[in-house]
C-alpha cells in the first residue's frame, strides 16, 4: 500500500498538501517502470504549473518521461540536491526524492485527485 | 496491378478532408504559377530518344557553371576547393551505398566518421558537442529556434536583418507552427543595430558571422546581451571565416550553426549540402538530430554508439526533442574529410588566402571607381560594393558575364533600402589574374558611367 496521507494522478505522481504550499514527486511505480534513472530536469521556482501539465522530465536508460503536476499554483522550492544524487529519487520516491514544492491557491488544491486505494487499482492494472 | 495503390475513391477522399477539389487545384495551391511550365518552348514535340537527348544536351550548354569563368559569387555559396581524396571517400561503395544504419551499432566505420566530424564541427565553432548533421544551414538554424524556445519558454526569436534572406526565411517558415513570432533587428552600416530589439519574452538572439552583406558583427555584445536577457545567443557561421575570426564558442554563444558548403562541398545548384549545428553540453538533451558517443563493448573494446536516443522520435514520438528524421550523411562526409585533410593550420591557411584576395579584389575595385559600400566595417572573404543604382549594379554584372566572370549580386531585392549595392566573394582559389581582369571590365564600366 503506497502513503495514504497524500493524493495521486494516474500518471503516476503524488501531491501532499501542508499548508498552502504542496510537496510533488513520483511514485515507486513510477521508479520503477522506468528503471535505471540518468537525469532529471526541473523548472527553476516562479515558474507556474497547471494540474496534468508536464513541468519536468525524467531519463532512464529506457525513456525520457513527462512529469505532471498534479497542483496547480507556483514553484517555490525545488529539490535540488537530486540534480547530483538520483539515487534519492530511485530508491525513496515518497520522502527523500520529492521533485518540487508548489504554492496552491485555496483549499481545494488536491480535490479530485485520487487517492491512495484508487491510485492501487491503477496500479495493478498496469502492472 | 497499379504501381500507385491509391484508388480514385481515396485520392477523392484525401482532397475531400484537406479540402481541395482536385488534384490539379492542389498543386496550383502548392506552386506559384509563375513557376509552372506547362510546355518546353525550346524542345520541339513528338520526338525519338536520341533527337530528345541531343536537343537537350543543346539547351543545357547554354549553362554556364562556375568553373567555366572566374567565380566572385557568394551569398552563402563559396568557390572553395578540395582535395581528391574527398571526391573519392565518397565514392567508396562501404560510404555511397550505405543507407541510414538502422542497427547503427553495426556500422561501426559510419559512426566512427560521423563521431570524428562531429569533434572537428565542435572544435571549429569553439563548442562542447556537435550532432551529426542536418539538411542544410537553414533547417540547422531554424531547429536552433525551435531548440532555444523549447529551453526559454518564451515565444519570441530576434534575428539580424544580416541573416541570409533564406535562413530567415527558413525560421520563420518553422516558427509559423508553433505559435512563435520573429522579430528582425536591422541593419545600420551594414552590421546589426540590436537597440530595444531584445526583452525578457526574447528567446533567442540569431547573428550570422560574416554576415549577408559580407560584414564582421561584433559576437561577444551579442551574446552577453541574450544571456542578460535570459535568452540564448546563436551563431550561423562560415566555418572558413573561424580560421581568422573568433569561434562562437569563444565569443560566449549557446549555439552555433552554419552551412557546410565551404567545407568541400561543389556549389552545385545550391545544393545538396549539409548543415552543422553545436552547442554546450548543458544543452545537449535538447539538441535536435543524431548523436554519435563513444563506449566500450562487452569485452572492453572501444565501440562507437548512438547516444540519447531516447529523446529520438522513434521513441519519444510526438514529444521528441525534435522531428529531424536524417541529415545529409554523403554530404557531411565530404566536410569531414575535407576537415580531416586541411586540419586546424590548414583550414587557417584558406582563410589567410581567402581574406587576402578579396582585400587585393577591394583595392583594385576601390582604384577602378567602385568603392565599398562600408569602407568602416570590416570583412572576410565577402564584401559589399556601391554603385549609383540598381541597374548599374545590373549592367556592370552583365559586363562581367560577357568576359567569363561571375559575381556582382546586386542585394536591394532583400534591402529595398540598398540600391546599387551588390556583393563580391573571394576564396583560395581566385586567381590574382581574375582580379585583375574583374578591376579592368569594372574600370571601363566605371570611365562609361562617367561619360555619361
Amino acid at each position: 500500500m503506497r502513503p495514504s496521507d497524500r493524493s495521486y494522478l494516474d500518471t503516476h505522481e503524488w501531491a501532499q498538501l501542508q499548508g498552502s504550499v504542496a510537496t510533488v514527486g513520483i511514485t515507486d511505480f513510477a521508479v520503477e517502470q522506468l528503471g535505471e534513472l540518468v537525469y532529471l530536469d526541473l523548472p527553476a521556482p516562479g515558474r507556474k504549473v497547471k494540474r496534468g501539465e508536464s513541468f519536468g522530465e525524467v531519463e532512464s536508460v529506457k525513456a525520457v518521461s513527462d512529469i505532471n503536476s498534479p497542483v496547480e499554483g507556483e514553484v517555490v522550492e525545488v529539490n535540488g540536491a537530486l540534480a547530483d544524487d538520483l539515487g534519492t529519487l530511485q530508491g525513496d520516491p515518497f520522502r527523500g526524492g520529492w521533485l518540487i514544492r508548489v504554492k496552491v491557491a485555496g483549499s481545494g488544491a488536491l480535490s479530485g485527485l485520487l487517492d491512495a486505494a484508487s491510485y492501487e487499482k491503477i496500479v495493478a492494472s498496469e502492472a | 496491378m497499379p504501381y500507385i495503390q491509391n484508388s480514385d475513391q481515396d485520392r477523392a477522399a484525401m482532397l475531400a478532408r484537406i479540402g481541395v477539389r482536385s488534384v490539379e487545384d492542389l498543386f496550383a495551391a502548392a506552386i506559384p504559377e509563375a513557376l509552372r511550365q506547362r510546355t518546353l518552348p525550346a524542345i520541339s514535340p513528338g520526338l525519338d530518344e536520341d533527337e530528345l537527348t541531343r536537343q537537350a544536351a543543346e539547351v543545357g550548354a547554354e549553362n554556364r557553371a562556375a568553373g567555366s569563368g572566374a567565380c566572385f559569387l557568394g551569398a552563402g555559396a563559396y568557390d572553395h576547393g578540395w582535395i581528391a581524396a574527398v571526391d573519392h571517400l565518397m565514392q567508396r561503395s562501404e560510404f555511397l551505398t550505405a543507407y541510414t544504419p538502422y542497427q547503427p551499432e553495426c556500422s561501426q566505420g559510419t559512426l566512427q566518421w560521423i563521431y570524428e566530424f562531429q569533434s572537428m564541427i565542435a572544435e571549429i565553432c569553439g563548442m562542447e558537442v556537435a550532432n551529426a548533421s542536418m539538411y542544410d544551414g537553414c533547417s540547422a538554424a531554424a531547429e536552433a529556434a525551435l531548440m532555444a524556445i523549447a529551453t526559454t519558454r518564451r515565444k519570441k526569436v530576434v534575428v539580424s536583418a544580416g541573416l541570409h534572406p533564406d535562413t530567415r526565411e527558413a525560421i520563420r517558415t518553422y516558427l509559423k507552427h508553433v505559435d512563435a513570432v520573429v522579430v528582425e533587428a536591422p541593419l545600420a552600416g551594414g552590421v546589426t543595430n540590436w537597440s530595444g530589439a531584445v526583452d525578457s519574452a526574447t528567446a533567442a538572439m540569431f547573428v550570422q558571422q560574416p554576415n549577408f552583406l559580407g560584414c564582421v558583427e561584433r559576437l561577444a555584445p551579442v551574446a552577453e546581451t541574450a544571456k542578460a536577457a535570459g535568452a540564448m545567443s546563436v551563431a550561423v557561421i562560415n566555418p572558413v571565416a573561424t580560421g581568422l575570426l573568433r569561434s562562437p564558442g569563444a565569443a560566449g554563444f549557446d549555439i552555433a550553426v552554419g552551412d557546410g558548403q565551404p567545407l568541400g562541398v561543389p556549389m552545385g545548384f545550391g545544393g545538396p549540402w549539409f548543415g552543422f549545428f553545436a552547442t554546450r553540453m548543458a544543452h545537449v538533451r535538447r539538441m535536435p538530430g543524431r548523436l554519435v558517443g563513444i563506449s566500450q563493448d562487452q569485452q572492453g573494446r572501444r565501440a562507437f554508439t548512438l547516444t540519447f536516443q531516447t529523446r529520438e522520435q522513434h521513441i519519444r514520438r510526438e514529444k521528441a526533442t525534435s522531428n529531424i528524421c536524417t541529415n545529409n550523411a554523403l554530404i557531411a562526409l565530404r566536410g569531414c574529410v575535407h576537415m580531416a585533410a586541411l586540419g586546424p593550420k590548414g583550414l587557417e591557411e584558406v582563410a589567410c588566402v581567402s581574406r587576402q584576395r578579396m582585400q587585393e579584389t577591394v583595392e583594385a575595385l576601390a582604384a577602378a571607381g567602385v568603392p565599398l559600400a562600408f569602407p568602416q566595417t570590416p570583412y572576410f572573404n565577402e564584401a559589399a560594393f556601391r554603385l549609383g543604382a540598381d541597374a548599374d549594379a545590373r549592367a556592370l554584372r552583365k559586363a562581367l558575364r560577357a568576359e567569363e566572370i561571375f559575381g556582382g549580386i546586386g542585394v536591394s531585392r532583400w534591402y529595398p533600402d540598398l540600391a546599387g549595392v551588390f556583393t563580391l566573394a573571394c576564396t583560395e582559389r581566385t586567381r590574382p589574374d581574375d582580379i585583375v581582369r574583374l578591376a579592368r571590365v569594372a574600370a571601363r564600366f566605371a570611365r562609361q558611367q562617367a561619360a555619361r
